[in-house]
Order: C-alpha cells, then structure tokens, then sequence
C-alpha cells in the first residue's frame, strides 16, 4: 500500500504502546482487545461515534479506568504501576466537556494545578496568554463562557510543559476562530515534539491535522493509518466527473465502456464514471486520448466520512 | 506519599470554605449557642445568668452530640461524589497524585475547616467566660472544646466514607442522615431497649462497652466522666466502669473511629 506509514512495532518509539487493552462491564466489552503504538512527536486522531468505545480508552491510557485484560505502557511505565506518577507528570489533560472549579478565578485555577503537577507557578500567566484569556485571568470561572471554559482546561493541560497531551474533543465549545488558533498551538506544539492524541467528532476537522488516525467502532479498532492508508485499504471507488458537449457523451461512454470502471451515467451536463483505484490511470489515459473534447475534469477521491462510515457500518 | 500535593488539595478545600463563609457561619452557630446556653441554660430553673462551668459543659454536650455530627456530615457527603458527579474527578485523578493522597487531602482540607470554625465559635465563648473561669475550669472547657473537635472529625470520616461508597449525591446525602439517625438518635434507644428487654439479666456488663461502637457516646463519656460533678448529675457515677472513664483511653477509641471509616473509604476508592 503506496503512502501507508505503517504502525511502529514496539520500540523505544513508542511512547503510548497498547496491548490487547480490553475493559469489560458485565458482558458488555466497552474495549476489546484494542493494539496501538503512538510514536513520539506523532498526532494522533481518534475517532469514532458516541458509545464506540473512545472515551473509555482514553481514559484506560491515563489510568483512570484500570483494564479487565491486556496491557497500557505510557512511555514505558504500566499505566498502573507505581512508577506512573512520574510519568503523569510528562502527561497533560483536556477531558472532554472540561469541568473547573466556578468559585476559583482562572488564574487561581491554573495556580491549584500546577502545584498538583509540580510545575512552577511563573508559567501559569503565561499559560494564560497562550489560550488568550490574560484579560479573563482575574475573573471567576462562574463568569467564563463555555468557549473560555474549555480554552483555561487547554491551557491547564500545557502546564509543566508536556511531552504527551491528551485531549479530549477539545474544540467542542469554541468558535471557529478560536478553533483555527487552537490548531496553530498545536502546529507549535508539535513543533516542539509533543506527542498529542485527540478525539473529534468533526472529521473534516481532524483529517487536516494528524499524522495517523484510528476508526473506532464496537470497542475496536476497526482501522489505523493515515487518512489516504485509510482510503486505500476500504478501497472505496472514486469518481470522475467529465464536463463534455451532449453530443460526444455516446463516444466516451464507448471509449469508457472498454474498460474496467464500476459505472458510466450521464448527468446533466457532464458523464461520471466510477471505477476502483487502480483502474485510476487506465482511465485518466483514456479521458486524455478524447482531447479537446474533455472540457474539464474533476476528480472526486472518497472522504474520511466516507471511510468513517464505511468502517463504522 | 507527597506531602506538597496533599498540602495543595487541603488548602482548596480549607479556602473554599473559609471564601464561602460556611467556616464563619457554623463559627457563629456555635458562639451564639454557647452563650445563649452559659447564660440562659437555668432560665427553666428560674434563674439567670452564668451558673457553673459543669453545668454549661453538660448543656453543652447535649446540643453539640446532635449539632457536629450533623455539620460534619452535611461538610463531607459531598466531597469525593461530588466531584465525579460535576466530573472534575477525572481530571483530578489524572494528576500525579496517588487516590489516597486525593481523599486524604480532601479529608484533611475539610477537618482543618471544621476544627477551626469548632475551635473559634467555642474558643470566642471562652475569651467571653474567662472572667467568671478558674484554671480548672478553663481545663475542662477545652477538654470539651478538644472532644469537640474529635467528634466533627469522626462523623467527617464517616462522611468521606460514604461520599465514596455513594453512587450520587442524593444517595449519599441520603446515606449522611441515616447515619446521623442511628448514631445519634437509634444506637442508645436499641441499647435501651435491649437492656430493657432482657431485664438487664444477660451481658449486663457489656453494654457500657458497646457504647465505644458510637462516636457520639464516646464523646458523651468523655465530657461527663471528666467532671465528677456531672457525673452525679446524670447519676452514672456507680453504674459505669472506670476503666473506660480513663480519657486516654476515650480519645483513643475517638481516633481509631477518625482512621477506620477513612481507612475504608481508601479501600474502597483504590479500586
């Protein structure tokens, strides 16, 4: 498969390393059986419908919720074990639909967490100017909207500087404004080296903005890879739309008809043709060999919503 | 264990409740009711005015066996559900603290709230009283001050151990009450009756030590067998073992009633 960064077997590579990562309640498998590695400095999207099992492997990867079989190593270190705290420390939180302490003010806020993280107290302001909330930071958090809310728990999950972020649905709330700056601190961020594994619900959104993504449906991981390793392995069909005269659709559905695309229709002002990926090239020679006659062409490769679903049916 | 962590979650909750003013609201409870029992406790008996400090002390005992139990519960019910149910505890639990280190600084948070407002609200009756005071009885005013504060703590514990075990905050309010009642209202009345009920024939002797399974008595046996005076006043003096009027003895069956619900709850929250 051209184009597919293949997932790193387990090396000093990967900071978050799943294995066999199952959580059972009753006899309902919330997570089974789930494998992973997210490699250091990688973004890593992760996606799939309510009740898919997301949120709670998300929470297994930080120790919240402990596993009912398999194992999580967080830069090495079992999530469970007693040398987890230090890891903690390396790790940053946005949960999703952040909760914070109304009666504080959001410096007071992040102040409370960077004593629980050890961090020193001098990066709290400028935490504050990072997410754009200087003007708000005497402000009680009872006063803050819901997009401020979720901007003071992003800026509560880079304190201590984080190797690993976490986050939760984190633009959930924000407008689109604050979601493009959102995604420039995390072009920053990256920059820097740190790993950072997000869920959205939005997938237009996400696709720009990871290296590598999961499907998750029914407590697995239905698929990982990039976003064109992904659309490659649903081998979903993609179309060519041909803009042509009316009188020359009969020629091309002839030319066309020789070769093995999937359907020819003739819509109103243009012929679109199915056909798998690789019948890709045979066709773009054919709709060359019409010349002028092709008046425009566009292709239309399947989307990450198409894939999404396509797994998640 | 990290102490600074611990250190950080107590102060929250500490400041919240002195930002919140509950720590000068029960502080004032509590003066207010001293003084009105220092001075107008004998108004039935037609007099006035402050009496003796044995007698302000048994008033005393009497209202706050029912008052900081109530106080403590209602202050820790809500401490550890509370947070899962607002959904704060996730992020809480992320930090590198251990789930001990949490409930322990939430507990200790709590208990210094609870222990200042006691000490204050009755410390400020004491500066008003010291007047009419002698040593011995200012000893005895904070020996009540003292068990006081080991009552909140113990009932606080218990208030923990149930914010733990409850799946909502209207169950463990629910459950902060029923534990209200039976220790404070059902525990002596079941005693009663049982004594009562088997004609004090068997295990007679037993039952004053069947009262060390309730912080509430326990404190009650601290305050009037510190005083010889009430313990003629409630007309005990023969019927109780001496041994278990050593104060010692008392406080530590008060501590061990501090450890074990908050021992438990830190079983129970490991999981």
């Amino acid at each position: 498969m051209a184009g597919t960064i293949p997932a790193p077997a387990e090396s000093a590579a990967s900071v978050i390393a799943i294995r066999g990562a199952t959580r059972h309640y009753g006899t309902v498998r919330a997570v089974d059986g789930v494998d992973l590695d997210v490699a250091r400095g990688e973004v890593f999207g992760l996606i799939g419908h309510n009740g898919a099992g997301k949120s709670t492997l998300f929470k297994m990867m930080l120790g919240l919720i402990p596993v009912t079989a398999g194992d999580i190593r967080i830069d090495g270190a079992p999530v469970a074990g007693s040398g987890f705290r230090a890891v903690r420390r390396k790790i940053g939180y946005l949960p999703e639909n952040v909760v914070l302490y109304d009666n504080l003010t959001g410096l007071e806020t992040l102040q409370f967490f960077a004593r629980l993280k050890g961090a020193p107290a001098q990066e709290c302001i400028p935490a504050m100017e990072r997410v754009g909330l200087t003007q708000a930071a005497k402000r009680r958090v009872r006063e803050y909207s819901k997009g401020m809310r979720q901007r003071l728990g992003f800026a509560q999950a880079l304190l201590g500087k984080p190797q690993i972020l976490f986050l939760d649905e984190p633009t959930t709330g924000l407008d689109p404004e604050a979601i493009r700056e959102f995604y420039v601190i995390l072009r920053g961020l990256k920059a820097e080296g740190v790993t950072m594994i997000l869920t959205s619900h939005i997938l237009a959104e996400i696709q720009e903005r990871v290296d590598r993504l999961a499907i998750m449906a029914a407590g697995k991981l239905q698929a990982v890879g990039t976003v064109q390793a992904l659309r490659e392995q649903m081998d979903l069909p993609l179309w060519f739309h041909v803009r042509l005269a009316p009188e020359d659709f009969e020629q091309v559905r002839t030319v066309l008809g020789n070769l093995p695309v999937t359907a020819v229709e003739a819509r109103e002002d243009h012929v679109a043709v199915q056909c798998r990926r690789e019948s890709k090239m045979l066709v773009m020679q054919a709709l060359a060999s019409l010349g002028a006659k092709v008046l425009d062409l566009h292709v239309h490769e399947p989307s990450l919503e198409d894939v999404f679903f396509g797994f998640s049916d | 264990m990290e102490l600074r962590q611990i250190g950080t979650l107590a102060g929250k909750e500490f400041w919240d409740r002195i930002r919140n003013r509950w720590v000068l609201a029960v502080a004032l409870v509590f003066t207010v009711f001293a003084l009105v029992i220092a001075y107008f406790g004998g108004a039935q008996q037609g007099a006035v005015g402050f009496r003796s400090i044995e007698f302000t002390i048994a008033s005393l005992v009497s209202l706050v066996i029912y008052l900081i139990p109530l106080i403590a519960l209602v202050l820790g019910f809500d401490s550890i559900v509370g947070e899962r149910e607002r959904g704060s505890l996730d992020l809480l639990l992320s930090m590198p603290i251990t789930r001990f280190e949490l409930l322990l600084g939430k507990y200790l948070g709590l208990a210094a709230a609870l222990t200042f407002s006691t000490v204050a609200g009755f410390g400020l009756v004491a500066v008003v009283l010291s007047a009419q005071l002698n040593l011995t009885a200012l000893f005895h005013y904070f020996g009540f001050m003292a068990s006081s504060v080991l009552l909140g703590l113990a009932f606080l514990s218990l208030a923990v151990m149930v914010s733990v075990f409850a799946s909502d905050r209207t169950r463990a309010s629910g459950l902060a009450i029923a534990l209200w009642f039976f220790f404070v209202l059902v525990f002596d009345l079941l005693l009663l009756g049982a004594l009562v009920v088997t004609g004090g024939k068997y295990g007679g002797e037993i039952f004053p030590y069947l009262l060390l399974l309730n912080p509430a008595d326990v404190f009650r046996i601290l305050n009037i067998f510190a005083l010889d005076d009430v313990r003629t006043l409630y007309g005990l003096a023969t019927v109780f073992p001496r041994a278990l009027a050593e104060p010692w003895l008392l406080g530590l069956v008060m501590f061990a009633w501090i450890a074990a619900p908050l021992g438990v709850a830190a079983w129970r929250f490991r999981r």
